[in-house]
């Protein structure tokens, strides 16, 4: 594990009370568990990574001529699973999430410290089927494992794969369970659900997805392989199956799966607004019911992705109309965002910058899946680049923007150490940059008529794929230097103070990096969340700016 | 330039129009909210960036503000909504009298069979101005048949025919794509509609053919042994096939279901499904007996059937599941 090596100073944290191999493994901190996790999925971004490099430098020509068509697809397949399941859903709840629940509300842990212990394990035996299936073989069904596809004529490792699947899954499913618990059972005195800041609200909301959807994922794969080993008829036609019946209970979680990675990037985003524009979040209560209505309603539209699969007319209709109804609470949390920064006092610090670049992705990525779900719109787009482009926006513009954001943010709280400033803000430039020149082009593929999954394409969609590929590389390179410079700074940073940003929030009380128990004595709250008035009513106190 | 760099797909048939007004109506719409968030985000980041001495104002919210971005988005929304569905119930309804194109698809090709007999690979002949409507059934995997001339797109499943139509307005060649992803070759899975007036189409017509599908059919029937049951007389084991497609059928089980291809289909391969009231359940079912293309003549033969008497072909929405009179839970479980 790297720890920072050096002198730590002189106060005792969670980082530096015990040392060796052990003292991670077994921890059962929720500070250290997140740390763990933060090293695991970087781990497999850029696995997933590396696999999206090679997808887009096979696309730079028309032809199919880096790899062969098999491994294409291949490629594609694990790019996806490697990102969706073992990079985006565990990003910010199981690091942040896990580091910032406790402190933000004024706990010592999280209620089952051994559960959650039990999750990374999980996912890490999850990660290591995967790793084993990828390196043994890999699989061609894409992420989405559709049948008879993947039950009867694939001749990869799909068991595996829906295993490793399935194993992660409980990882997700026990953190939504220990979140749930901590929230309502764990808060400090005075911490009242309309004082909770509204990343705890995002993280419940998400916590209620991930309980209620992960078994239904978890229950179709185990079908999958049920079929594929043991040819029960389930999904396949000619066993007697219902094709149609696994895209139902695909997307029933799958679909919900989106706001899992979305909402906890909400909840940065608005703490960081909030921090950066030194005021209360405009509409507290609204946004908080927006994440809950977010998670209800995200259940209910699940068959918009169903539309040209030959599900009845009437059946479109409802679905259509239902994911109308989830963008509403989307579309207040912008409003409320953009509201929020009305008479601030705003700074540009590289947190704030990324959630800038959140709010231009989300808001992009929001409106064309308006077009998406608009029916008449969807029988045109449907599968083709403009529903990749729509949803990297969404889980690689938003969640992922957010998740960068985030990690800024709480960079001194989670290390002891600032990062450089500077090279902070050119990393968010850059990614902003390379991510619209990797995907907007490919809204236009897509109103073209490219279709997804091409390893080979006609030729007059070459130039907009070339644009796509370089912005990719630049993007690319956005993605390493936070990596490059968060590893410098953990050895070479400056000291942070317990709250650089002098934001407001339990978090920012303790020290930097916190105690394993977090705080010297239990904090009793008599403020409301985001009182940035009485923060800023003693300029003296205000810490140096950073970098 | 443009030939290799597009900006907008090609426009060749009548949904082209619609679905693209409807596309534009949406770029202007969301390039309107996109212009005002931006532009607030903007202004506000400006205009309130930190400056000595001025500190943030805090306001709490606002209710009536709140509820104004909920419900002025919300009524746009259900604008679009009203406007894509009308599109798409246009392009799900195949019109009566279309000319029938029965699509097979399998990995990794696209076999089309006219019903006046002619058969193609990858490749589809159609007239201009015409309706043209598709039944399509995978014989492996799921397969989607695309045409981003014609914006129009249908998944194509094993053990069911989904439907599709479209009317072309402009001849030329364009781009067949499979878009659901169905193993090694989905990218080679391409073909092409091949678009012509109608004098080409008839001289195209005029060659290649054995005959009308729905004769090939009568053969199959034939040869199957079908007529020995389904007699043009009321004395048979079986429902007598004359004039039953495009009817509401009375089931055994009390429900009434609508004679569409589908229902025909299933009729073939699983009898005891679906059974007509007043008939024994007799009847082996023919899967794995008959291929697609076989199945597909049989319909076709049914179907000419019914057009020797009175009605026309029936208008069906393409679901799936056989359309049904609301008998409740007639899902299609084989």
């Amino acid at each position: 594990m790297a720890i920072p090596s050096g002198p730590q100073g002189e106060r005792e944290n969670y980082l530096n009370k015990h040392y060796g191999f052990g003292s991670w493994i077994f921890t059962t901190d929720h500070k250290r568990i997140a740390l763990l996790y933060l090293l695991s999925i970087t781990f497999f971004f850029f696995i997933g990574g590396f696999f999206a490099l090679l997808i887009r430098l096979e696309l730079l020509t028309p032809s199919g001529d880096l790899v062969q068509a098999d491994t294409y697809n291949k490629l594609f397949t694990m790019h996806g699973q490697v990102m969706v399941f073992f990079f985006l859903i565990p990003s910010i709840p199981a690091v942040l999430g896990n580091f910032l629940v406790p402190l933000m509300i004024g706990a010592k842990d999280l209620a089952f410290p051994r559960i959650n212990l039990l999750s990374w394990y999980l996912y890490i035996i999850g990660g290591v089927m995967m790793l084993h299936c990828m390196l043994t073989g890999g699989v061609d069904t894409g992420w989405t494992f559709y049948v008879p596809f993947s039950t009867a004529f694939s001749n990869t490792k799909v068991i595996e794969a829906g295993l490793a699947i399935f194993v992660t899954g409980f990882s997700s499913i026990l953190t939504g369970l220990n979140f749930i618990v901590t929230i309502h059972r764990m808060r400090a005195p005075g911490m009242t659900w309309s004082r909770l800041p509204l990343f705890i609200w995002a993280h419940y909301a998400t916590s209620i997805i991930q309980i209620l959807g992960t078994p239904v994922i978890a229950i179709t794969l185990v079908l999958v392989v049920a079929e594929r080993a043991l040819h029960l008829g389930i999904f396949d036609p000619k066993l007697g199956g219902d094709p149609l019946l696994f895209q139902h209970l695909f997307w029933f979680y799958s679909h919900p799966a989106v706001y899992i990675m979305i909402l906890p990037s909400m909840g940065v985003v608005t703490e960081i607004i909030a921090c950066f524009s030194r005021k209360r979040i405009f509409g507290y209560g609204f946004v908080a019911i927006s994440s809950i209505s977010i998670a209800v309603f995200g259940f209910l539209v699940w068959a918009h992705h169903m539309f040209v699969a030959g599900i009845s007319v009437y059946a479109a209709l409802v679905f259509s109309i239902l994911s109308y109804a989830v963008a509403v609470p989307s579309a207040v949390k912008v409003f409320n965002w953009t509201a929020t920064l009305y008479k601030g006092s705003i700074r540009y610090d590289a947190p704030m910058l990324y959630a800038f670049g959140f709010l231009g992705l989300f808001t992009i990525g929001g409106l064309t899946g308006l077009f998406l779900a608009s029916l008449g719109i969807d029988m045109h787009v449907h599968d083709t680049y403009f529903v990749i482009a729509h949803f990297h926006y969404i889980m690689v513009g938003g969640a992922l923007m957010g998740y960068l954001g985030g990690m800024h943010f709480w960079w001194p709280k989670i290390t002891g150490k600032l990062y450089p400033e500077g090279w902070a803000r050119l990393a968010a430039l850059i990614v902003f940059i390379g991510f619209n020149l990797t995907f907007f082009p490919q809204f236009i593929l897509g109103y073209l008529g490219m279709p997804r999954r091409y390893y080979q394409y006609p030729p007059e969609f070459q130039v907009l794929n070339v644009l796509s590929t370089a912005g990719a590389t630049v993007l690319g390179i956005g993605y390493l230097l936070p990596m490059i410079y968060f590893l410098w700074s953990m050895r070479y940073g400056k000291p942070a103070p317990d709250n650089p940003w002098n934001a407001a929030g339990l978090e920012w009380k303790t020290s930097s990096p916190p105690t394993t128990f977090n705080f010297e004595e239990e904090p009793v709250v008599t403020w409301e969340a985001y009182n940035y008035e009485e923060l800023d009513a003693h300029p003296d106190e205000e810490a140096p700016s950073v970098g | 330039m443009f030939d290799n760099f597009p900006l907008w797909p090609d426009r060749a048939s009548t949904a082209a129009a619609n679905v693209d007004a409807l596309f534009i109506f949406l770029i202007i719409v969301s390039g309107l909210m996109t212009g005002l968030i931006f532009t607030a985000v903007l202004y506000f980041a400006a205009r309130y960036r930190r400056q000595r001495g001025v500190r943030a104002e805090q306001i709490e919210g606002s209710t009536p503000l709140e509820l104004t971005w909920s419900v002025i988005p919300f009524f746009v929304f259900m604008a679009i909504f009203a406007w894509g569905a009308v599109v798409y119930f246009k392009s799900r309804t195949p019109p009566r009298d279309s000319t029938e194109v029965y699509v097979v698809a399998k990995q990794w090709m696209w076999k089309l069979e006219h019903a006046e007999g002619q058969r193609e690979i990858n490749e589809l002949h159609v007239p201009v101005g015409r309706d043209v409507k598709l039944i399509m059934t995978s014989q492996d995997v799921i397969h989607s048949f695309f045409v981003p001339a014609f914006r129009l797109k249908q998944d194509v499943v094993p053990g069911r025919y989904t439907v599709a139509w479209f009317r072309a307005t402009k001849p030329g060649a364009y781009h067949l794509f499979c878009t659901q992803y169905c193993g090694t070759q989905h990218s080679g899975m391409i073909g092409s509609i091949i678009v012509q007036e109608p004098a080409q189409y008839e001289a195209w017509m005029s060659g290649g053919s054995t005959g009308p599908l729905s004769a090939t059919g009568e053969k199959i029937f034939a040869e199957l042994g079908c007529v020995t049951c389904h007699r043009t007389d009321s004395q048979g084991r079986g429902p007598n096939l004359q004039g039953v497609f495009g009817k509401p059928v009375q089931l055994e089980d009390g429900r009434s279901v609508m004679a569409d291809e589908n229902y025909i289909r299933e009729c073939i391969l699983d009898p005891g499904a679906k059974r007509v009231k007043g008939f024994q359940p007799i009847m082996p079912t023919f899967q794995g007996l008959v291929s697609e293309e076989q199945v597909n003549a049989l319909v076709a033969y049914v179907k000419s059937l019914a057009q020797t008497g009175a009605a026309g072909g029936q208008a069906s929405p393409a679901v799936v599941i056989p359309a049904t009179t609301p008998a409740k839970g007639s899902k299609v479980n084989p």
